[in-house]
């Protein structure tokens, strides 16, 4: 095992798992958006459209999850493992909200008198999967228990008000990002609507996100984050920038322009990740597991090192190459 | 049997790798099919072959399709129910399927796509190669996937560091001689499974006079190509039996229900194995037979069950019966398979209507086969889950509470049952309804992608198809 410095491996791989969380946050987090937003209309017509800007997308989006986890398995299974015994209820309710969604975006239009149980499940799904990803994050700044390498607390643990918060304010992070999106990709009836809401939307997540930091910079449990902020006061231009993208994403829609709100969003939760970034490094698990005591043997690392410089490359190439062939407004749909 | 977590994360784990495994063997061997059919059309410039390939390759987008999202849980319960199991032998398991992902990542970031929607945009030979290298990806998948679980089997090529088992050889650990015969005997199943898919595909068209042409050239393909590998897989079988002799006697002892040492050592062909008071009830049994199939003559001495401490057996009914299965699903694979070549050489094949029905009745042959082979496999590897080295009650997540898995289990059960209701019916659908109705849905093509296959299949019989969403 590696002592207290971590390799320049295992630095390599917590920096694609990294990147690979904050992609993954930023595309899947607009088509949970526009599937919570959708749950908001009973307009059958605004409905299809929303359906339609995410449609060639929002399947690629996942892959960037599985690449999470398999990446984690492979590169810090100690890190994998108690992640997921901790997160089991949430995890769980994760896959089967991503599941149902899955079905119900190819179901829905294959059948008439089914299409409300569907459409409740693409909702609902959307939903359930933003909230325990943000119940999550909240529940691990209070910090996991573990003990030798294993998670010893309860299953509940998770299900703190702090963490319920937390989760609520993500549900509406990604409806932000979700009309943003729609705002990008629409034109017409949809986009004003999606206009309308993203004040309200900034207005919300701003009082949550601000009340949970406030909460983080003083409770018990967040006084290894608080010491890392104060150690580290640079850290402190993430949550700034994280404000004023903010507020350019509210200029933004008053001004119509219709990129800025995607644009300032998206880098409202860049600021947002690299908050937490200055919060908890080393730690990957807070704050139990550091980068260093939880990566796998150099030797595991270098082995998937070889398919990852080629894979990953080509799954970014991908990725970028569908979002091109698919740029531009909807209009008709894509199908 | 008390619930505890162990077991129902065991049942937890079985219920979902289950599901999972029919789509990937059926995949795996689709892929090889398609790539088969589009050279046969390169190479004749048949039309036909044409026409049959686009009716499989709907079918395979779906089926890919399921097989991602039945993939993706599994990704997830290593850690969600064996975190010790992860958090000790994740530095071997985790590398061996991190590739398995990024095989599946590559192929459907690049020939997948193609295959979806290039047919148009390159030339058929750039189209064909596509092909083979979509059917390659998914023959490398799998390779991953055996690498692994031929190491829980047989752990070759490690240390123990810390209690934690780490990689020290990684040839031992992917190509090791476990693996060289796993990995055929799966692939061979694979392509047996699909190839009797196909062949009673062509029997059920034949036996309701639709799709004739179409429908021979499945029949007369599949029956062929099954009657071509089932001899190999059978030589493989073999061959995969002598390393569980070799490395995991208490697994073979367990398959054969032998309970005794025994010089010479019969052999049971059926009977019920009693596991309370060790010994077989109704048991046909042919003397010394047992003594030449694992040592090749008929005088050996060979291993019972009381050799092994009983906290080191594993259980009996099930391999015993899995393992007769599945050499009997092999067997009838062999009989529908070489009787209908030879029905092919007399030139009777299509109007042998009882042979039909007993072709499209062996479409689950495969399935069955495959299913009942790794049951076989994994629950006479019990009580290890890494053999000789990691037990599988101590693998389990040490937090987890009955309640926990109870619940987990039963989402499990009640999503699985929803979405795949809906997906077999829609395969279903699919076969029903045979080549040529993809015209009708005709906009099927548009909404899919490499990583958005069910989108592929169109919808061949309601108006409100995919076609109707082109103009909202
Ligand atoms: C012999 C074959 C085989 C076996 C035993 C397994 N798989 Fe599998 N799996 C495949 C063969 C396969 C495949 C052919 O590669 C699939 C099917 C469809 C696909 O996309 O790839 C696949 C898909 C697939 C995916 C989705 C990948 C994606 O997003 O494309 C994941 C995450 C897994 N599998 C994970 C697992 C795990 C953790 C397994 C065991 C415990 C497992 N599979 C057993
Ligand atoms: C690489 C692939 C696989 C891996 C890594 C793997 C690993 C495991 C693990 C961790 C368990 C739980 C612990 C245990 O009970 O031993 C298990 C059990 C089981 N697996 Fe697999 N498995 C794989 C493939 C399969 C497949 C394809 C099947 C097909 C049906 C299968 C069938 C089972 C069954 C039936 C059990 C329960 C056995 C029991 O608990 O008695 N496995 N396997
Ligand atoms: C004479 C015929 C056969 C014999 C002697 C045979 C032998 C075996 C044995 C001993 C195992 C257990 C291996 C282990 O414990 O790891 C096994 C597993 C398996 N068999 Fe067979 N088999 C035969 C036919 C078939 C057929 C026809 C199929 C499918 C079409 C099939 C599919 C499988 C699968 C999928 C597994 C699990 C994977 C593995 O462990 O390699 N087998 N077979």
């Amino acid at each position: 095992m590696s002592g207290l410095q971590p390799s320049n491996l295992a630095l390599f791989w917590a920096g694609v798992i990294a990147l690979a969380i904050m992609v993954y946050v930023i595309l899947d987090g607009f088509d949970l958006g526009v599937g919570i937003l959708f749950g908001t209309t009973a307009d059958e017509a605004k409905r299809v459209s929303m359906m339609n800007t995410i449609a060639p997308f929002w399947d690629g989006n996942e892959t960037w999850l599985v690449i999470v986890g398999a990446g984690l398995f492979a590169t810090f299974p100690t890190v994998y493992a108690v992640f997921l015994s901790a997160f089991y209820i949430p995890v769980l309710l994760l896959l089967f909200g991503l599941i149902f969604r899955g079905v119900a975006f190819e179901f829905r239009y294959r059948s008439q008198r089914m299409r409300w149980l569907w459409d409740r499940g693409f909702f609902i799904g959307s939903v359930l999967v933003a909230f325990v990803q943000g119940a999550a994050v909240g529940a691990m700044m209070r910090g996991i228990r573990v003990v030798d390498g294993q998670y010893v607390g309860g299953s509940f643990d998770w299900l703190h008000p702090f963490a319920v918060l937390t989760g609520v304010g993500l549900v509406f992070g990604y409806a932000l990002l979700g009309a943003a999106w729609l705002v990008l990709k629409s034109d017409g009836a949809l986009r004003d609507w999606a206009y309308a809401r993203i004040g309200w939307l900034v207005a919300i997540v701003f009082v949550i996100i601000a009340a949970a930091f406030a909460t983080v910079l003083r409770v018990d449990a967040g006084a290894v984050a608080q010491g890392h902020l104060a150690d580290r006061a640079w850290g402190w231009v993430f949550p700034l920038l994280g404000v004023a993208a903010l507020m350019a994403a509210v200029w933004g829609a008053r001004a119509r322009r219709d990129a800025l709100p995607f644009a300032c969003t998206a880098l409202f939760f860049v600021a947002a990740f690299l908050t937490l970034g200055v919060m908890f490094w080393p730690y990957m698990v807070p704050y139990a597991l550091t980068v260093a005591n939880a990566a796998a043997p150099d030797v595991s690392l270098r082995f998937l090192f070889y398919g990852g410089v080629v894979v990953l490359p080509v799954v970014a190439i991908y990725t970028i190459g569908v979002y091109w062939v698919f740029r531009g407004k909807v209009h008709g749909g894509y199908g | 049997m008390a619930l505890d977590p162990v077991i129902l994360s065991r049942i937890q784990f079985a219920f979902v790798i289950s599901f999972h495994i029919i789509f990937p063997a059926f995949t795996i061997g689709l892929a090889a099919w398609l790539a088969t059919i589009e050279g046969a059309r390169l190479f004749t410039g048949n039309t036909l072959y044409r026409r049959v390939f686009d009716f499989w390759l709907r079918v395979f987008a779906v089926s890919f399709g399921m097989g991602v999202v039945t993939g993706i849980v599994m990704a997830f319960q290593f850690g969600t129910n064996w975190s010790v199991l992860a958090a000790k032998t994740g530095a071997i398991q985790g590398p061996l399927l991190g590739y398995e992902g990024f095989t599946a990542f590559l192929l459907e970031a690049t020939f997948f796509g193609v295959m979806l929607l290039g047919r148009e945009r390159v030339s058929p030979r750039f189209y064909f190669f596509a092909c083979c290298m979509v059917s390659l990806g998914t023959m490398f998948s799998s390779f991953w996937i055996l690498a692994n679980n031929s190491w829980m089997q047989v752990p070759l090529g490690h240390a123990i560091v810390d209690g934690k088992i780490i990689p020290a050889d990684w040839m031992q650990i992917v190509l090791g001689p476990v693996q060289m015969v796993r990995w055929p005997h799966m692939l061979f199943a694979a392509f047996l499974t699909t190839g009797m898919c196909v062949a009673a595909t062509g029997a059920w068209y034949t036996l309701r006079q639709v799709h004739r042409d179409e429908g021979r050239v499945m029949l007369h393909w599949g029956l062929a190509l099954v009657a071509l590998i089932i001899p190999v897989q059978l030589y493989f079988g073999h061959l995969t039996g002598l390393y569980v002799l070799k490395h995991q006697p208490a697994k073979f002892a367990a398959i054969e229900a032998r309970w005794k040492n025994e010089q010479p050592a019969s052999e049971v062909l059926l009977g019920w194995p009693d596991e309370a008071e060790e010994r077989n009830l109704f048991a046909i049994t042919v003397p010394r037979l047992g003594s030449m199939i694992a040592s090749g003559n008929w005088t050996a001495a060979e291993v019972g069950l009381e050799s092994f401490v009983k906290e080191d057996r594993p259980p009996v009914v099930i391999p015993f019966f899995a393992f007769r299965i599945m050499v009997g699903m092999g067997l009838v694979m062999l009989a529908v398979s070489w009787f209908g070549n030879f029905l092919r050489w007399r030139g009777t094949l299509e109007t042998k209507r009882w042979f039909l029905w007993g072709t499209f009745l062996s479409f689950p042959s495969g399935f069955v086969a495959v299913l009942t082979g790794w049951f076989t496999a994994e629950v006479g590897r019990q009580p290890w889950v890494v053999y000789g080295l990691l037990r599988t009650r101590d693998a389990v997540t040490p937090s987890l509470t009955t309640g926990d898995v109870a619940f987990s289990l039963a989402g499990y059960v009640l999503v699985y049952a929803v979405v795949y209701s809906f997906g077999l019916h829609y395969i279903y659908c699919l076969l029903r309804d045979g080549p040529g109705a993809d015209a009708k849905a005709g906009a099927g093509l548009t909404g899919a992608t490499g990583s958005r296959p069910l989108a592929f299949a169109g919808n061949p019989d309601t108006a409100t198809g995919r076609s109707a969403r082109q103009q909202p």
